[in-house]
């Protein structure tokens, strides 16, 4: 089975992020960086289903020369070789799926996994373009029963289940009130919810044999596609601080506050 | 005339999911700015009731289409009925709620009309051909003030943002249309409910969560909810734990939630958790220690053992509900 995994490079989700004050990005001093946490799980559940199944992951991400960070990250937890769309410049999500559509056709894998959103745009709808491009079936929001902390996640299983025939995939996803599961039809495209693994550390010589590992390179303009943005991004602003509220010394003091103060009980 | 198309959810029991009624207020706050006209869509099994009860919404027209197909929701299914009716009305807008349907749904529907989307819309500004929207990134920690340059514009609305419309502004068209209807790739299998006796979690007006601090021990947290009338949020930590359903989850990659108040026992505060509850009118917070980052954005803050003083804070409160 070929897996195909994205890999966002993205700021660590730890990271303090300020608006600059022209409001035209972020502060970029002192920022680190890392492979999106959803990406993360998608490598991880690739490479449950390539031990299980056998087959290839291959890791794809796209943008500058850094993101060759996140690709190695990826090659050092085990996934087999790698794909760089070299882009400087921001994209937006139209442009992300379409370069994605074209590894995708150039590749040929029978699972696409996905994060379902990167944690700085926030936007969750790369999977769901790529799908729709390509005419596949999608499941999103993949989780599974289990919790992170159980002995089937120990055992690292995947939690998509392969059908008998190879053919299929049955996926667990997380919706509103519940846990929803649908079978998809291979080739498909599954985007990752944070319950869906927990991933693996890279290994020391797992570190040491990614370097070793190929990196193919590609750009928008091989793959033929135009990224012009079709998302402008006007000002970003800082969301209106809360005012510093008090600490109380007792329950008793509390509930006055919520009754007289806050009015909120 | 511009369209505003926003879609309606029907939720696997059968009844309108709520933040529809937020998302067709935000339509109808769209409709004005951009000098729209404001279009419902609904696909259902049997759209009778939920048709009767998205008249007087405010809405020109509510299009509704019936089909076997559409008793679970599918992606693959919904998008092309959705998408064509889109472009038959030559829809400029197309919404929903920011719901996990929406967010499903909606960039399908997008790529069909090869339309730019912004996810978890909080507000819409300027007007005509100007319109522009804010949207938080960053896990809420940054707005970005957007604008879609396609010819046809896709939104998720977050319905924390948006009051619920109301009813008894004039009487809708209600219109039958003949769906497009694909062969889907992708089977429903089966949907396993939450089920519970509360308020939904992004309805409620009262909101008590518990974090790593309650061990897994949630007794204290419930008890204080149903004193309150209250729905039941909790942090990543006792999700992924398996302690409590995944669905309990608030935050950056759960539910959003903006209750009138917002009691957090047990949790730290993490930014991804500060981001589902932020917008909460009223936080307290309840926790061991006093370093947590919670008591940096809780009005009130009360450093002790939640297994202490959650009890006692139920007797205080005792008959408010």
């Amino acid at each position: 089975m070929k897996i195909l995994v994205t890999a966002k490079r993205v700021e660590d989700p730890e990271s303090k992020i300020k608006v600059k004050p022209d409001g035209s990005g972020i502060v970029q001093e002192g920022l680190k960086y890392k492979i999106n946490p959803f990406d993360e799980i998608g490598v991880e559940e690739g490479l449950r289903l390539a031990a299980k199944h056998g087959g290839e992951v291959v890791v794809v991400s796209i943008g500058a020369k850094e993101v060759q960070e996140s690709l190695r990250h990826a090659l050092a937890m085990g996934a087999h070789r790698a794909v760089w769309v070299n882009h400087v410049g921001p994209l937006d999500q139209l442009g992300i799926a379409a370069l994605l559509q074209k590894v995708v056709e150039k590749e040929k894998p029978d699972l696409v996994l996905l994060g379902k959103q990167s944690i700085d745009d926030d936007q969750n709808q790369v999977g769901q373009y790529l799908a729709e491009f390509l005419g596949w079936g999608q499941a999103t929001f993949a989780s599974k029963v289990e919790s992170l902390e159980s002995e089937q996640e120990k055992n690292k299983a995947p939690a998509i289940q392969l059908g008998a025939d190879g053919k299929t995939v049955r996926v667990v996803r997380e919706v509103d009130n519940g846990l929803a599961t649908l079978e998809c039809t291979l080739p498909a495209v599954v985007t990752t919810d944070l319950r869906l693994n927990l991933p693996r550390y890279a290994s020391l010589p797992g570190i040491m044999k990614a370097k070793s590992k190929p990196i193919e390179e590609l750009t928008p303009q091989k793959l033929g596609v135009d990224v012009a943005l079709k998302i402008q991004v006007l000002k970003l602003s800082s969301p209106p601080p809360r005012k510093a509220g008090i600490k109380v010394p007792d329950v008793a003091s509390l509930v006055d506050k919520l009754r007289n103060e806050a009015k909120a009980v | 005339m511009p369209i505003v198309l926003i879609v309606a959810e029907q939720q696997p029991d059968g009844n309108l999911r709520k933040a529809t009624l937020n998302a067709i207020a935000a339509g109808s706050q769209l409709a004005q700015k951009a000098g729209a006209e404001l279009h419902l869509a609904l696909l259902s099994k049997d759209p009778s009731k939920l048709a009767e009860e998205l008249k007087g919404l405010g809405a020109k027209v509510v299009h509704t289409a019936a089909a076997p197909e559409f008793e679970h929701y599918l992606a693959e299914v919904y998008a092309p009925a959705i998408a064509a009716l889109a472009q038959e009305l030559k829809a400029d807008y197309v919404g929903a709620a920011s719901t996990a349907m929406g967010k499903d749904l909606l960039p399908r529907v997008a790529a069909r009309l090869k339309a730019a989307m912004a996810t978890d819309v909080t507000a819409i500004n300027g007007s005509g051909a100007d319109v522009t929207f804010t949207r938080p990134m960053w896990a809420g920690n940054v707005f970005a003030e957007v604008k879609l340059t396609t010819p046809v514009k896709v939104l998720s609305l977050r319905a924390t943002e948006f009051p619920a419309a109301a009813s008894g502004q004039g009487a809708s068209e209600v219109k039958s249309f003949t769906a497009k209807i694909e062969p889907s790739k992708t089977k429903f299998v089966d949907f396993k409910e939450v089920k519970s006796a509360r308020p939904e979690l992004t309805e409620a007006r009262v909101v008590v969560s518990g974090g790593r601090g309650t061990k897994g021990d949630f007794k204290e947290i419930e008890a204080l909810a149903d004193e309150l009338g209250a729905a039941v949020g909790a942090s990543r930590a006792v999700c992924d734990a398996g302690w409590v359903p995944n669905d309990l989850q608030i935050g950056q990659t759960g539910k959003v939630v903006a209750p009138q108040l917002y009691i957090a026992a047990g949790i730290s505060g993490a930014i991804q958790h500060l981001a589902g509850m932020k917008s909460s009118k009223t936080i307290v917070a309840i926790n061991k220690d006093p370093e947590a980052p919670i008591f940096q954005v809780a009005d009130y803050g009360l450093v002790a053992d939640l297994f202490k003083v959650l009890p006692e804070l139920r007797q205080a409160l005792h008959g408010l509900k």
